[in-house]
């Protein structure tokens, strides 16, 4: 399998570029929508994905060999949720302005499909050591594409940078709205095809 | 049938492990995630009804138990004096129950100030109870032991226009509350004490 030739940094610039959650996998395209209207958002959800996805990764890692796989769905939800409700509880503690600003999305985590996806094809086959860089890279890369997002997003929406007024003028109220997710998205993921197809005919030449 | 039971144990084992991991995180975020809800759900009217005050009221708080309900106490520092507390007390308004949060001077039973919390008032009309500085200002200086009434009903309190039923209810709330404070009170001053500086 062409998975195991990889090795560890690989593996983690494969989630942040050629294997991007958003761009390239085209998973968990609700969060990505949703709430990618500044890049704050981007940086707090990232965050909390991140984490998620590295202490996931790691557990289903570590059990990997005991788990039936008739009942690998419910171990995966069950770890994932435990997780989740703990990240949810330290940002209500400790961030609970940036708790506000996501609502419910931190507790809608247990339902992205970059997770599972991840525990499913990677964690539950892999060593540890390889589950964690892969869980960093795809959690990075989620946060990565959440920040281009939400700074496309926010810059011709409100014509602002992480709260700071750059432009001093909105240039388009539409980029703010839930319906330019879908665009901005597109035009991304567009983006990085093309650079990718690029890419492989200099590597050609 | 040996398969189906290492299924079990394995995830009754994991269940475990899940369920130890989130009670150790919630025990450990308790404290702190009340007193962000207090800070930014009651923090407000807190503040407002408290000005001036030395410390830190949504810190220095404590309960106390009045038959099957725990209330909550909020200290006042003023001069050096922890003579004033503040608590939540309820009335029934137009759309549904009105959170108010009422200062009391320890000393004098005076009312320093009322602040609403919650409520879910007609906007524009009942929801003006909570920024209305005429209606809120006439409760300061009463008695918290006599009941407090509108002024259409013979009492003091200047009604907000438009919304006799929230006013109505507020002033209800209140002397509801005088009860639960009176019965309270040596407890409350006892321990508003600990908190002088």
């Amino acid at each position: 399998m062409a998975i195991k030739e990889k090795t560890n940094t690989q593996l983690f610039v494969d989630g942040i570029l050629s294997e991007n959650p958003i761009f390239r996998l085209a998973l968990s395209m609700c969060p990505a929508v949703g709430i990618s209207t500044s890049v704050m958002n981007g940086i707090l959800l990232g965050t909390a994905v991140l984490f998620v996805q590295v202490c996931s990764s790691c557990t289903i890692s570590l059990v990997r060999n005991y788990i039936h796989p008739k009942i690998r769905i419910p171990t995966y939800t069950l770890t994932i949720a435990t997780w989740v409700t703990v990240i949810d509880l330290v940002l209500a503690a400790y961030m609970p302005v940036a708790y506000k600003a996501m609502g419910l999305f931190v507790r809608l985590i247990v339902a992205f499909a970059i997770i599972t996806m991840r525990l499913e094809m990677f964690a539950s086959r892999e060593p540890l050591q390889k589950s964690f860089f892969d869980g960093l890279g795809m959690g990075l890369g989620f946060m990565f594409a959440m920040m281009v997002l939400g700074f496309v997003r926010e810059l011709l929406g409100s014509g602002m940078i992480l709260g700071y007024d750059v432009l001093g003028f909105k240039p388009l109220l539409f980029f703010v709205l839930p319906c330019a997710g879908f665009f901005v998205v597109g035009i991304m993921m567009g983006f990085f095809n093309w650079i990718e197809v690029v890419y492989k005919r200099k590597k050609e030449v | 049938m040996r398969n189906i039971i290492r299924m079990i144990v394995v995830l009754a084992i994991m269940g475990a492990f899940s369920g130890g991991l989130l009670a150790f995180v919630k025990s450990g975020t308790a404290a702190k995630i009340e007193y962000q809800q207090l800070k930014f759900v009651k923090g407000p009217a807190i503040k407002e009804i408290l000005q001036g005050a030395t410390n830190d009221p949504i810190v220095d708080r404590f309960k106390i138990k009045d038959g099957d309900v725990d209330r909550s106490f909020f200290v006042g520092v003023f001069d050096g004096k922890a003579d004033t507390v503040a608590y939540e007390t309820f009335g029934k308004g137009f759309g549904g129950d009105v959170g108010i949060m009422v200062a009391v001077n320890l000393d004098t039973d005076q009312v320093i100030g009322i602040g609403i919390t919650t409520h879910s008032e007609t906007p524009g009309l009942g929801a003006r109870a909570k920024t209305d500085e005429t209606f809120r200002g006439s409760f300061k200086g009463l008695s918290i032991n006599e009941p407090f009434k509108v002024k259409t009903d013979g009492g003091k309190i200047d009604a907000v226009s438009g919304a006799t039923i929230t006013s109505k209810g507020v002033c209800a709330g209140i002397t509801a509350s005088s009860e639960f404070y009176k019965k309270l009170k040596p407890q409350i001053i006892e321990k508003a004490a600990a908190f002088a500086k």
